[in-house]
């Protein structure tokens, strides 16, 4: 492929404008990942339908206890790592190894070769999650949160990754020489973090030569190692792709932006412990974890001031364009997720936080909120370049972002204040002394959940037939990307 | 051509940081630690149960009970734990020395369970609470001893069964709409039989100097 694109440009390049030049280049590249990055969205979509049907379900079962309650799979103890495992592991994953790898190839404006390597470990990856999430189902799991998948599926994710991991490594390698954009660096991060994190997490959990609390050291510092290492690199690096593209102006800072880069990367890999303040653990661990994620807070300042400062006279476009309204509504997620987070793990506020749906409600600002509305944003760029047609109704995307937007917002608004409310009654054993008092409390939250779960369905259905009309080229062939009102002023818009 | 980027070794490095501390200095420091030995009694502790526990701490963790349960007791500076009687001390590293997998456990939808061996009923409470046949009770369906509780039935963990000779010891004591049909019996399978065996030994309450002096349980409230 690049000889073929070195011959037509060196023929033709007297005839045509650097614009066509590039338009080609751009194709080209595109052309070459299409296969795998759409790979990775139908099934990664799939997962997502997966997944909003068991978290659904889960949320029925907490106020509803017998509800489908005969058989051993469908237990509350199996479901719920079901649907963490597929949400992680079957949509987030996917969704965001697509977008890296597309923006991968854009960014160091490489033609893929190999195709086949991205295809194989797609393959691979699915077998794993799918083999992980039976073996769950059955009760073969490990004890430890989003670790739960057996050896045989781990190996599975461990090897189709580090196959990714290693094909981007080797594309931003020969990249073409110039600037390295913010975002790619995120992605190499991203690439070379997550093989490294799940081997090490997977074989010291497993290992029999540690034992006692240690696993739970490690199970807590995977957990919050893969919110941050994966989905906040692909997350902010999608973020700082898009808006950028998408308004038409560069970032507002590019010293503001390695500093959050940097900052983030060193201080989010030592709050792992913040898991487990007040447990068996010498003290040490969890004020270190504490005082890090409080430093945090100078990542979010640095990351948060720079993308609104990008944004900033060109807000209007949250009114334009899908892409900018679901990736504004990650960014801002991002930075209130964090905030709650760091707020939540004080030692002040930890009593409240601790050991409840709060940290529930965390989880998904982050991988959703944050990560699944940024991906969304992302698709709603990419996959028109990938297949060549315009997505069909800006009224289906309208729907999907306030069904996504409110449906996520009201229920981690119900997490957020439902932990609060359980971990103060669990604290005043005087007037809650039974665990049912406790749980009385927080029932009407609970109830609640199952209704946050109706606009997300049906966005989650509706994008889903939305895309994959793209996917068999039911698009508009327009060629002018769909918004949701017209654009007066200039600016390429999607 | 391609500049020599600091990327890969600021990247490695922060990484390495992280799986240093958090990661290999848990393992060095809490791994190796042994049980106390007292030198005067030759009392030991934590005593290497795993073996007794192994099969129904397989079933606590195949029925996903860490889900909504807990096994750690923390101090009066974290939470209302010992006020709620879960148990006489704090829990610490050593406690759990033998236990593979950990299940310390993440979410209290449910009390915790560290000590759920060693808790004894309130006064006013049924004086049988936290027997092996309560047990067995609240594991067939939780809110015919805890009424309102939201803990899934395991019904699936008992068979129903023709009695034969004599009724079986473990048979549940059912009364009303839940009784089996004259004749016949609930009795515990071998996975339920392994996993009240599992909690019934659970018991962190051993003095342990690191943790501080045991507490005196409370007399009111509490142990639920």
């Amino acid at each position: 492929m690049p000889e073929t694109l070195t011959m037509q440009k060196a023929a033709t390049a007297p005839a045509m404008t650097d614009a066509e030049i590039e338009w080609i280049d751009r194709s080209l590249i595109d052309a070459s990942v299409r296969t795998p990055v759409m790979f990775f969205f139908t099934t990664a979509q799939t997962w997502l339908l997966a997944a909003t049907l068991i978290g659904f379900v889960c949320s029925i079962k907490l106020y509803w206890p017998t509800f489908l309650g005969d058989w051993s799979f469908l237990t509350f103890g199996r479901l719920w790592p079901a649907y963490t495992n597929i949400l992680v592991y079957g949509w987030g994953l996917p969704a965001g190894i697509g977008t890296a790898i597309w923006m991968t190839a854009r960014l160091c404006r490489v033609v893929l070769k190999s195709q086949w390597i991205p295809i194989i470990s797609g393959i691979f990856w699915n077998i794993g999650v799918t083999v992980g999430v039976i073996a769950v189902l059955a009760g073969n799991m490990q004890p430890y949160e989003l670790l739960e998948f057996p050896r045989a599926a781990s190996v599975l994710l461990f090897i189709a990754y580090a196959l990714i991991g290693a094909w981007g490594v080797v594309m931003y390698q020969n990249r073409r020489p110039g600037h390295v954009y913010i975002s790619m660096w995120y992605f190499v991060g991203a690439f070379f973090w997550f093989p490294w994190l799940y081997a090490s997490a997977n074989v010291m959990v497993g290992s029999s030569h540690i034992h006692g609390v240690v696993h739970a050291a490690i199970a807590a510092w995977y957990a919050q190692g893969l919110l941050g290492y994966f989905f906040a690199s692909v997350g902010l690096g999608a973020i700082y792709y898009l808006i950028p593209k998408v308004i038409g102006r560069p970032i507002h800072s590019y010293h503001l932006a390695l500093l959050g880069f940097w900052s983030f990367e060193l201080f989010w890999g030592l709050t792992g412990m913040v898991r487990y303040t007040g447990g068996p653990f010498p003290v040490w661990y969890s004020s270190l974890s504490i005082a890090a994620l409080i430093l945090v807070l100078i990542p979010v300042g640095t990351v948060g001031v720079n993308i609104l400062m990008t944004m900033r006279k060109h807000t209007y476009m949250v009114y334009h364009s899908p892409t900018v309204r679901f990736t504004m509504y990650g960014t801002v997620a991002w930075i209130v997720g964090m905030l709650i987070m760091i707020l939540g793990s004080v030692r002040e506020m930890d009593p409240y936080t601790h050991f409840t749906q709060f940290s529930i409600g965390t989880f998904h600002l982050l991988v959703y909120a944050f990560f699944s509305m940024t991906m969304f944003g992302a698709m709603y760029y990419i996959v028109p370049r990938l297949v060549g047609c315009e997505w069909l109704s800006a009224s289906f995307i309208r729907l999907h972002f306030w069904g996504a937007g409110y449906g996520i917002g009201f229920m981690i608004l119900l997490l957020i204040v439902s932990g609060c409310v359980q971990g103060g009654c669990w604290n005043d054993p005087v007037s809650y002394p039974h665990a049912t008092d406790v749980m009385d409390q927080i029932m009407p939250y609970l109830r609640g959940m199952s209704l946050a779960w109706i606009p997300l369905g049906i966005a989650h259905l509706l994008f889903f037939i939305h895309f994959i009309a793209m996917v068999l080229r039911l698009g508009q062939p327009s060629g002018e990307p769909t918004l949701f009102a017209p654009i007066e002023e200039g600016g390429e818009a999607h | 051509m391609k500049q020599p980027s600091p990327i890969f070794n600021g990247i490695l490095a922060v990484f390495a940081l992280s799986f240093g501390v958090l990661a290999v200095a848990p393992a060095l420091q809490l791994g190796s630690l042994q049980p106390t030995v007292n030198e005067d009694t030759g009392d030991i502790y934590p005593i290497d149960v795993a073996g007794v526990q192994a099969q129904g701490r397989a079933v606590y963790v195949a029925q996903g009970c860490i889900a909504c349960h807990t096994e750690q007791v923390r101090d009066e500076s974290a939470g209302a734990d010992l006020d709620r009687g879960w148990g006489v001390r704090r829990t610490v590293a050593r406690d759990y020395i033998y236990e593979t997998p950990v299940l310390l456990g993440t979410m209290r939808n449910g009390p915790d369970l560290a000590n759920i061996g060693s808790r004894q009923p309130q006064p006013g409470e049924d004086p049988n609470k936290y027997s092996v046949a309560w047990h067995y009770k609240h594991l067939y369906d939780a809110r015919l001893t805890s009424p309102g509780s939201i803990m899934p039935s395991y019904k699936f963990l008992f068979e129903t069964k023709k009695i034969v000779g004599q009724e079986d010891a473990n048979a549940l004591k059912l009364t009303g709409a839940d009784a089996p049909q004259p004749g016949y019996e609930i009795v515990p399978t071998a996975q339920a039989r392994d996993l009240v065996g599992y909690l019934t030994t659970l018991d962190h309450s051993h003095p342990l100097a690191e943790a501080g002096p045991n507490i005196t349980p409370p007399k009111t409230g509490g142990a639920k």
